[in-house]
C-alpha cells in the first residue's frame, strides 16, 4: 500500500485518532491526542474526520519519505517543516508527490505537533482505535504501543489529484511562545477535604511543569496543598483530574492516566485547556481558575460552534 | 433501595461520581454493578464511559448532549431501582484454576511461615474464600479481588519485583489477583493462573467483570501445563 516511510521516528511519534472509549472497566485508558484542538485542525486541513488517525509528534525528529500523491498538514508545536529542504507553513496543507521528502526539526514552541495525511493514516485498530498507549502496550503501527520506528510505512490512500491547500485563520491559531497555561478548573470529586485556605493557595499560585511529566499526567512543582486526608478507596478518574498525593505537589492526570487511583483530588481541569497545558515544555508555568459546571458546559458548546463555524482560507501559495 | 450513605458529586465537566460507602463489601459491589447496568440500558447513548471501583462509580457523559442536571436524575433513578434481594448471588462466579507450588510462587514459604501456617494450610484458605472483583485497573485487565482471609493477609514486598509473570496470582494486604500480563508489582506471589485474564483477540476480553465471583482452584503441575501454562 502506499504511504509514508518513516525515514526517521524523531523523539517520540505515535499514531493517535480520538481515543480509545468505553474500556475503562476493563482497566483501558483512553489515549488519544494531547492537544485535540491542534489535533482536530490538521485533519480538517486534510478534510479528514475529526477522529481520523494523524501523528502526535512530541518535540519533532520526524522524518517521512512519501510514496504516494496526498494532502499534509502540519498544527500545534511551533516544529519547522519543510518539504524537500524548502520551509513550509505549519497551520495549513500541503501537496505531496512521490518522492517528496517531509522533515521536521525540534520544537520552538510549545511540544506537540500533528500531522494528518488526506483520509487519515489507515492503520488497523485494536478495541475500536488506533490510539498508542505504550503503558498499556497497545494501538500504534504495530497494535502493541510501540511509538513509530524507521523503516514503517504509514499507509494513507494515493489521492488522484492532490486538493487546493487550505489554512486556519490566523486567529484560531493558538500561541505557545509564552510557555505559561491559564487553566480552569471544575472543583469536584475530594473538594472538602481541601480547606479553603488550601484552595486560596492553590487557585492564587504559580506551579510549575516539572521534567517528569508525560501523557500519563503533568507533575507540577509549586506550593504544597495538603489535603485533609491521605488517601481514598481507589476510584475511578477522568480527564483532566487534578490528584493531590502525600507530598503536596498537585498531578493533572491526562490522555494514558491510570483509570482508577486512591490520591485525593481536587477536582478537574476544563478539557478546553488541557491541549495548552499539554503544549508546556519543563519549567513552563501554570495558573488555575475555578469555574462552575455550567460555565464549563458553556463553555464546551461555544468552543464546538467556533470550530465548526471557522472557516478554512485558501492557502498563500 | 437508595442508601442514605450513597452520595453523587461532580468529578469533572463531564463526569459525576456516586459513592456507595466508605468500605467495600460484596454487597456494595452488587449494586454498583447493578446501577452501571440500569445506567448502560437508560442513557447508555450519551455515556462515554463507567468507572466501577471497589465503592465507587465514575459516570463519563458527553457534556455536549446532555448536563449534569439529566444525568444526576438518570443516576437517583437507577438509584431507586437496586435491589438488595440477591445481592449476594448477583455477579456471575468463575472458577480460576491455580497451580500453587514454590515454583510458581516464589512467596508461597515466606508467607506461610510468616502467618504461622504451612503451605499446604495457605493454598487450602486461598481457595476457601469466594472473592468478589471489586475493581480493574492499574494494567488491562487487571482485575482486584477482595477480600483474603485475614490469616493469609500480607503486606506487599519491601522491594517490588521488577517483574512478575504473566498469570501470577498474588496477595497484597487483603486483596488477591492474577497478573495478566508481565509487569512489575510488589505482591506476594503465591502460584500461577495458566488462563489468559486480557486477551485483546478474544471476546469477552477479560474472563471476569467487576461485580463478578471468583473462586480459585488447585491443579497440579501436569494440568498447569495442559492448560497451556508455562513455567
Amino acid at each position: 500500500m502506499s504511504g509514508l516511510i518513516v525515514i526517521q521516528p524523531g523523539i517520540f511519534s505515535l499514531a493517535q485518532d480520538s481515543g480509545r472509549f468505553g474500556l475503562h472497566s476493563i482497566g483501558l485508558t483512553t489515549g488519544g491526542p494531547m492537544d485535540r484542538n491542534a489535533f482536530r485542525w490538521a485533519n480538517r486541513l486534510c478534510d479528514n474526520s475529526q477522529s481520523a488517525t494523524a501523528i502526535e509528534v512530541t518535540v519533532g525528529g520526524l522524518v517521512l519519505e512519501s510514496t504516494t500523491t496526498t494532502n499534509i498538514a502540519m498544527t500545534g508545536a511551533n516544529i519547522p517543516l519543510t518539504i524537500n529542504q524548502q520551509a513550509a507553513a505549519l497551520w495549513q496543507s500541503h501537496k505531496i508527490i512521490p518522492g517528496d521528502r517531509i522533515e521536521l526539526g525540534f520544537a520552538v514552541a510549545g511540544s506537540r505537533g500533528y500531522l494528518a495525511v488526506a483520509g487519515g493514516f489507515q492503520i488497523e485498530p485494536i478495541f475500536n482505535s488506533v490510539s498508542t498507549v505504550p503503558r498499556e502496550g497497545l494501538g500504534g503501527t504495530t497494535q502493541d504501543g510501540t511509538p513509530l520506528q524507521a523503516g514503517q510505512i504509514l499507509p494513507c490512500q494515493a489521492l488522484q489529484h492532490p486538493l487546493d491547500c487550505l489554512s486556519v485563520p490566523s486567529q484560531q491559531r493558538p500561541d505557545y511562545a509564552a510557555n505559561q497555561a491559564r487553566v480552569r478548573v471544575v472543583l469536584g470529586y475530594q473538594q472538602d477535604a481541601f480547606s479553603e485556605i488550601q484552595k486560596q493557595l492553590f487557585f492564587s499560585s504559580q506551579y510549575t511543569v516539572s521534567d517528569s511529566s508525560d501523557r500519563m499526567g503533568y507533575r507540577l512543582k509549586g506550593p504544597n496543598i495538603s489535603p485533609s486526608i491521605d488517601g481514598i478507596l481507589s476510584e475511578g478518574i477522568c480527564l483532566g483530574a487534578i490528584q493531590v498525593p502525600a507530598d503536596g505537589q498537585p498531578i493533572i492526570l491526562l490522555n494514558d492516566r491510570q483509570t482508577i487511583g486512591g490520591y485525593p483530588k481536587l477536582g478537574s481541569v476544563l478539557s478546553l485547556d488541557l491541549g495548552k497545558l499539554a503544549q508546556l515544555m519543563p519549567g513552563g508555568t501554570v495558573q488555575f481558575e475555578a469555574i462552575s459546571v455550567e460555565r464549563a458546559h458553556n463553555l464546551l458548546a461555544l468552543d464546538e460552534q467556533r470550530f465548526n463555524n471557522s472557516q478554512l482560507e485558501p492557502a498563500n501559495k | 433501595m437508595s442508601k442514605p450513605q450513597q452520595s453523587i458529586s461532580i468529578a469533572g465537566e463531564n463526569s459525576l461520581i456516586i459513592y456507595f460507602g466508605d468500605k467495600p463489601s460484596a454487597a456494595i459491589a452488587s449494586e454498583i454493578a447493578q446501577a452501571a447496568q440500569r445506567l448502560r440500558e437508560t442513557i447508555g447513548q450519551v455515556l462515554i464511559d463507567l468507572v466501577p471501583s471497589y465503592g465507587s462509580l465514575l459516570i463519563i457523559y458527553n457534556p455536549l448532549q446532555t448536563d449534569h442536571h439529566a444525568v444526576r436524575a438518570a443516576i437517583r433513578r437507577a438509584l431507586s431501582s437496586l435491589t438488595s434481594e440477591d445481592d449476594q448471588l448477583a455477579g456471575r462466579l468463575v472458577s480460576l484454576p491455580v497451580y500453587y507450588s514454590a515454583e510458581s510462587g516464589p512467596d508461597l514459604q515466606a508467607l506461610a511461615e510468616s502467618a504461622g501456617l504451612t503451605t499446604e494450610q495457605v493454598i487450602a484458605i486461598h481457595q476457601q474464600a469466594e472473592y468478589r472483583v471489586y475493581a480493574i485497573g492499574f494494567a488491562p485487565g487487571f482485575a482486584y479481588l477482595g477480600e483474603v482471609d485475614p490469616r493469609i493477609a500480607a503486606p506487599r514486598l519491601a522491594t517490588p519485583r521488577t517483574k512478575v509473570p504473566r498469570g501470577a496470582v498474588a496477595i497484597a494486604d487483603r486483596q488477591t489477583a492474577v497478573y495478566p500480563a508481565p509487569s512489575p508489582g510488589g505482591w506476594n506471589l503465591i502460584g500461577l493462573c495458566p488462563e489468559p485474564m486480557f486477551d485483546p483477540e478474544a471476546s469477552p476480553s477479560m474472563p471476569v467483570q467487576v461485580g463478578d465471583r471468583v473462586r480459585f482452584t488447585a491443579i497440579d503441575r501436569a494440568q498447569f501445563l495442559a492448560l497451556g501454562g508455562e513455567l
